[in-house]
């Protein structure tokens, strides 16, 4: 790294990335490079395929890879499985939690650490020491413990639901989080702490990608990076400032401002 | 099915039954003898009978079982890791032999417990009075056949206002192949008495037999019944098992039934409201796979007013396995406000694997609030992908939400070290999945 020794490394690498869905082109010739340290977000309108870049990198199955590549820390996400990229430490914040009745949120926690962190080189807790664990990132989100009895997600608000997926990331402790939609449903508490418990576990060598409509977010997880997505594509990068004039003004005129720049 | 070839069959199953010792009790002689008339008499089921359309018993018919004259003797070493550290007490039965050896608790506590072999003699007035009142044999050729071979089982008895939190467990053993039993079991809890019993149905060989079991149960008015019900026999075994249930006024009966093993089981469950503001709540659990198949057969007869009725009945099928559900609700005339609702879901694990599920709802009054659900699915893909991007492969994730689907059924049994260990063998039945599907 001594050439580019102010750099700090590339955690991933999305390189002329396209996907499909069901023969519908959803992501078009996406690039995108995020590197250790950073805070990335990606906004725009509905449909502009946000989400699905999301889940296209935690490998749902849904979508068919077309063109491109993913380098994750190197390696080539695309040809790893879902519980790869996961072990690898790829992190997806779901928009919408998934409901896993029978399933105590505990064992699963436990289950999920045990995997994850064990496939990274660290030591499996057996139930009494993950309870220790546990309790520290509890408090991190202000969580009740007598949510660790309760099945996976059901009958969870969607406000729990989106601090149990941050409690999720706080435990599995990725290198790469990506949150899709983390601010929805939460109201203003909820997402103070939610907000506060991401920069509480953002460090030099981790990095996190917000996928978000609003810019209430970005007042407290503060972006290093703003990408606009319109149609499969990224039309335009900026700064923090860049989410504040999408506040102010819309979506619009980033598109108009790319087609002027794509005929010219 | 021959007429001839039926003949044969129960022919076979009867043989030796002259031979039984005559019981003290003349009612009970004759009772036997109504019950062996009727076996002669009534021709076996076959797939031309509605009630066992699915079922198809010709690989009992074309087996050959006889009831053991004596059963073996075992001794607890044999039974270690089969008893349930919670229990009050429990009747341990060899083959259908009752084990006194086996059996420990039986004098402590207030409730009666005891072998029906002494029962008839020292308890004969309940024994009278309740025995064959719950289950007809007069049209159920398996019922009269476990009429017939009425010598061991085992009365509960909880006398008014009676009442003991620890379950009772009883536990029936296989360890003979070839080897037919008839479990036999009659709980009476009088008025605003309460119990919980666990029948218990397992082997120690891997051979192929019979049990062919009666269950009774009263409840009488205020009463509280709490029955559980595993069935894990070996995976050669038959398994058919008949229970009644008679719930009287503001009584509470809850059932909970598992069904892992067993090549073919068949268990009908009918229970009875007999009494205003009865609550019956009834849960199945089938985990079937290879060429198995469970089939349970339930009835929830609302016959008087303000009865509440719920049943959640589930089945996870793999291989070329088959569950059969014929869930029936019926609210008689004059049961007015009857509360039922049932439930039905069904995971297939397998493209052999098969379930037919038929609820029937058959309402006979106007003021009722009844509702029937059936899915039949395979596991959500979503649900997949969500473990899977927490870290889970494909075979642990799968194993996991079958497992949760299970566990939701198996989480309502009140005794924690049973529930441990059906957890831990539905654990291990779904790690010995080969998953097929996807």
């Amino acid at each position: 790294m001594n050439d580019i020794g102010r750099m700090s490394k590339t955690i991933l690498e999305v390189r002329d990335l396209s996907a499909t869905i069901n023969g519908v082109p959803i992501l078009k010739h996406m690039n995108l490079t995020i590197r250790a340290g950073e805070v990335h977000a990606i906004m725009g309108p509905n449909g502009s395929g946000k989400s699905t870049f999301a889940k296209v990198l935690a490998g749902h199955p849904t979508y068919e890879v077309t063109g491109g590549e993913v380098l994750f820390e190197g390696h080539n996400l695309l040809e790893m499985a879902p519980e790869e990229r996961a072990r690898a430490g790829l992190f997806l914040g779901f928009q919408y939690p998934i409901e896993v009745p029978g399933v105590t949120n505990s064992a699963f926690l436990r289950l999920a650490h045990n995997t994850v962190q064990g496939a990274r080189g660290k030591e499996e807790m057996d139930p009494l020491e993950f309870d220790d664990y546990v309790q520290e990132k509890l408090k991190l989100l202000d969580i009740d413990p007598a949510f660790l009895e309760r099945s996976v997600n059901e009958g969870f608000s969607g406000g729990e639901k989106k601090r149990n997926e941050i409690l999720q990331m706080a435990i599995l402790e990725p290198v790469l989080a990506i949150l899709d939609e983390v601010d929805s449903g939460l109201d203003i508490d909820a997402l103070r702490i939610v907000a506060n418990a991401v920069n509480t576990l953002r460090r030099e060598d981790n990095a996190v990608l917000l996928v978000t409509h609003y810019q209430r977010l970005l007042d407290y997880i503060v972006p290093d990076y703003v990408h606009v997505m319109d149609q499969g594509q990224i039309i335009r990068t900026g700064g923090k400032q860049l989410a504040l004039e999408l506040e102010s003004r819309g979506y619009d005129w980033v598109a108009e401002e790319f087609k002027t720049r794509a005929a010219a | 099915m021959t007429d001839a070839s039926v003949t044969t069959t129960l022919d076979s199953l009867l043989r030796g039954q002259s031979e039984l010792p005559a019981s003290p009790r003349t009612w009970l002689n004759a009772l036997r003898a109504d019950a062996l008339e009727r076996a002669n008499a009534l021709s076996v089921p076959s797939t031309r009978d509605e009630e066992w359309r699915y079922t198809d018993l010709s690989p009992l018919y074309k087996s050959s079982f006889q009831r053991l004259q004596r059963a073996p003797t075992l001794d607890t070493q044999a039974i270690e890791g089969l008893t349930l550290p919670e229990a009050h007490c429990r009747l341990t039965f060899v083959d259908g032999h009752f084990d006194a050896s086996l059996s420990t608790g039986l004098s402590e506590g207030e409730i009666t417990v005891q072998p029906l072999a002494s029962a008839q003699v020292q308890k004969s007035g309940v024994v009278q009075t309740h025995l064959a009142r719950y289950v007809a044999f007069a049209d159920d050729p398996f019922t009269a056949l476990n009429t017939a071979w009425l010598q061991d089982g085992v009365l509960v008895h909880a006398e008014r206002d009676q009442s003991i939190a620890a379950p009772i467990h009883l536990l029936f053993i296989s360890t003979t192949a070839d080897a037919a039993s008839y479990p036999r079991v009659l709980l009476v809890a009088e008025r605003g008495a309460s119990c919980t019993i666990v029948e218990d149905f397992l082997a120690l060989h891997e051979g192929a037999y019979l049990v062919n079991g009666v269950t009774e149960i009263a409840a009488e008015d205020g009463a509280r019944v709490r029955h559980i019900r595993v069935q894990r026999d070996s995976l050669a075994a038959f398994h058919i098992a008949t229970c009644g249930v008679r719930v009287a006024r503001d009584a509470h009966y809850a059932g909970t039934s598992v069904a892992l093993g067993a090549r073919i089981s068949r268990y009908n469950l009918n229970v009875t409201q007999a009494g205003e503001g009865a609550e019956l709540s009834i849960d199945g659990l089938a985990l079937i796979g290879g060429r198995q198949l469970a089939d349970t057969h339930s009835l929830l007869d609302h016959t008087t007013p303000n009865g509440r009725g719920r049943q959640l009945h589930k089945c996870i099928v793999d291989g070329a396995a088959r569950a059969v559900f014929n869930g029936k609700i019926f609210v008689r005339p004059g049961a007015q406000r009857t509360d039922s609702a049932q439930q039905s879901r069904a995971l297939l694990l397998s493209p052999r694997a098969q379930v037919d599920a038929k609820p029937q709802l058959e309402i006979f009054a106007d003021d009722v609030k009844c509702a029937h659900g059936a899915a039949i699915g395979q596991i959500e893909r979503e649900q997949l992908f969500y473990l899977k991007s927490r870290g889970l492969d494909d075979v642990s994730a799968r194993n996991l939400l079958t497992f949760a689907f299970a566990a939701e059924i198996v989480a309502r049994i009140p005794v924690p070290s049973l529930v441990e260990r059906l957890e831990r063998s539905v654990m291990q039945r779904t790690q010995t999945q080969n998953w097929n599907s996807q």
